[in-house]
């Protein structure tokens, strides 16, 4: 018998893969609002100071727009800078830079010049922070062409991701749920780097697809358990990378179950679902038996009041609700 | 302001500087007309009359220091050794172009000369050239990165993050104002309740100071001494005072200016106060002028040739350079 291996949090998975890469390449470096000092907003970075010292755990100034700038530069300049912008809400301060400079100095310049940048962000709702602090806008940042999307949604991922984006040539922007940095999971003694272009199958399943990622991934698993109660057998899918998007292995699965729901913590209109949808229309129509089906965010700022941010947001039971409804209503 | 009429210049040095600057303007003058025939589209923004802002600047660089600029680009790049065949077909659109026909007159790169843009968001360009000169601190390396950049970028917060941010980490930043009144068509007074640009810089604790943009030497001169201040110790602010001459960009009947003023500046103007003066010590002849003129004539035909001759980039090609690595 092996002994029980110790459970690893998302938040400790992140901080040893930045130990890591900062042990290993002396060219990367992590800079951000209270990432070391303080320890880090989500407590990502805390004891990296002490270890690293502060010419390579950089405090910045409230400078969103400066600090993501500087990123881009010194990757330039040839180092391998992680930029952690504290929450997506914030870094509508650095749009100009992440979307003018990062997604298109390398087309711009002929491919002269490219941009090896990471940049991280803490994501999402749930936590009744209201409007100003609850936004999930990966899927609108993957609207961007020459930038990669990456959103762990699992401890492994969280472990494995950064040094891929780290050795990735290109900006990748990482999509860190905040409802997940207390998420354990055991990980292995050898946990190390992994791919950050393709959706996983996190559950098998032969009656319909659900396909979603980042925070929403828990809740789908949720949904699926509540399903099989009834007999419907959900395969869920964690899209991970948001761009570039993996189209063949959502395709296979819905060629598969012939029915598939998006489930999106963006909102509705214009959401990385709708992106799915198409694509799903596209390639897969004439496999389908079910009009694909969506459980998106509402169509509001998100409310403070608890009962109202629940209802704003994606749930177990709505995502199960949803299926159920994909699944008895056509044949 | 610093002026340096009068003081004794090194006649090789004087003339290569006249040279420079005739070569930015006529190849400008080549620009706009070539913008006319309908061979260059797009915005174009013509940098005639600040010439010596650029030519004076990059006299002072060395050739391992960095340079960020605008939109308003062709001059230093061409100063800055952008070859000028590379930069008339990029121009054109071609895959010739130092930015395969990518970038257009606005974002004109050339990763060997260590030009980085051609930066077309008014501002963005300051914290990029905060982080290129971070990677030369955490790299142990002496370089200055100059950044150049309007008085219009000076009202924008990535200009006061980016003066923060330098001088917090005492960064090799050399932050160049070229200031030339008008942001588009809003003269500074209008925009900005501080219009000497330098006094900006007190507020950051970064030395600053302001010069005769119109005088290649005098710039020259502050750029060396601005240059060795900041490899000694961190950042530095130098504020450029110019005109410029034409429109802002093709599109612009200048309807906020009016010609006296434009005219009054010409007078004042970079390339025949310094011919005047050359002229005046005895350093220039006709003959030299013209040698000057032959020169740099035969310069722009190779350049617009060699833009004539370029290729436009297959469409199948459309998607390349948009990352470096292709996705599976």
């Amino acid at each position: 018998m092996s002994p029980a291996r110790a459970k690893t949090s998302y938040r400790e998975a992140l901080r040893e893969a930045l130990r890591e890469a900062m042990q290993e390449d002396p060219r990367v470096f992590l800079m951000g609002e209270d990432v070391g000092r303080y320890g880090g907003s989500y407590a990502v970075s805390k004891g990296l100071l002490e270890e690293f010292g502060p010419d390579r755990i950089r405090d910045t100034p409230l400078s969103e727009s400066a600090f993501v700038g500087a990123g881009i530069g010194a990757a330039m300049g040839g180092m391998r800078p992680i930029v952690e912008i504290m929450t997506v809400n914030f870094s509508l301060l650095a749009l100009d830079q992440i979307m003018n400079n990062a997604a298109t100095v390398h087309h711009m310049s002929g491919g002269q010049v490219s941009v090896p940048l990471v940049i991280r962000m803490a994501t999402g709702a749930g936590r009744q922070l209201a409007a100003q602090h609850s936004h999930s806008l990966e899927g609108w940042y993957a609207h961007i062409p020459g930038l990669r999307i990456v959103t762990p949604a699992t401890v492994e991922d969280a472990r494995g991701m950064l040094p891929t984006a780290l050795a990735c040539p290109d900006p990748v922007l990482m999509f860190e749920n905040a409802l997940l940095y207390n998420l354990e999971a055991e990980l292995p003694p050898d946990a190390g780097a992994v791919d950050i272009d393709r959706a996983a199958v996190r559950r098998d399943g032969e009656t319909l697809s659900v396909i979603t990622y980042g925070g929403s991934l828990g809740k789908c698993l949720t949904a699926a358990d509540l399903l099989a109660r009834d007999g419907i057998e959900a395969e869920v899918i964690d899209l991970r990378s948001l761009r570039p998007l993996d189209d063949a292995t959502v395709l296979q699965s819905v060629r598969r179950t012939r029915r598939a729901l998006l489930v999106d913590e963006g909102w509705r209109s214009g959401s990385l679902a709708a992106e799915i949808s198409a694509r799903i229309m596209e390639q897969a129509f004439y496999d389908l038996d079910a009009p694909v089906a969506r459980v998106c965010a509402a169509e509001v700022p998100i409310p403070y009041a608890r009962h109202l941010e629940e209802a704003a947001l994606p749930q177990p039971e709505t995502i199960a609700a949803a299926a159920r409804s994909l699944v008895a209503e056509h044949v | 302001m610093s002026a340096t009429a009068g003081a004794p210049v090194e006649r090789t040095h004087a003339l290569a500087l006249l040279r420079d600057m005739i070569r930015v303007r006529r190849f400008e003058e080549k620009c706009a007309e070539l913008y006319s025939a309908g061979r260059i589209r797009g915005f174009l923004h013509l940098y005639i009359g600040e010439e010596a802002c650029a030519v004076g600047a990059v006299q002072a660089l060395g050739p391992e220091d960095a340079v960020v600029a605008t939109y308003r680009e062709h001059g230093h790049a061409l100063v800055r050794g952008v070859d000028p065949g590379r930069l008339m077909a990029e121009m054109f659109g071609m895959r010739e172009g130092c930015s395969r026909g990518r970038g257009g007159s606005m974002h004109i790169f050339d990763a060997a000369a260590r030009f980085y843009g051609g930066n077309a968001i008014v501002g963005g360009g300051l914290p990029v050239a905060v982080g290129l000169a971070l990677a030369d601190r955490m790299q142990g390396r002496q370089r200055v990165t100059a950044c150049f950049f309007g008085e219009g970028a000076v009202a924008e917060g990535e200009f006061h993050e980016s003066l923060n941010l330098a001088a917090l980490w005492k960064l090799p930043v050399l932050f160049l104002c070229e200031n030339n009144l008008y942001a588009m068509g809003t003269r500074i007074d209008l925009s900005q309740s501080q219009t000497d640009v330098h006094a900006r810089a007190a507020g950051y604790r970064i030395p600053a100071a302001v010069v005769d943009g119109m005088d290649v030497l005098a710039v020259e001169r502050a750029v060396r001494e601005a240059a060795a201040s900041v490899r000694e110790g961190g950042p530095y602010l130098l504020e450029l005072r110019t005109y410029r001459f034409r429109a802002h960009s093709m599109f612009d009947p200048e309807l906020y200016r009016s010609k006296s003023e434009v005219i009054a500046w010409m007078a004042r103007g970079p390339i025949v106060t310094f011919t005047a003066r050359l002229r005046a010590q005895g350093l220039l002849e006709d003959a030299d002028l013209e040698s000057i003129e032959a020169e740099v004539a035969r310069e722009i035909d190779e350049a617009v040739a060699f833009a004539e001759a370029g290729t436009p980039e297959p469409a199948a090609d459309l998607l390349r350079d948009v990352y470096v690595e292709a996705a599976p």
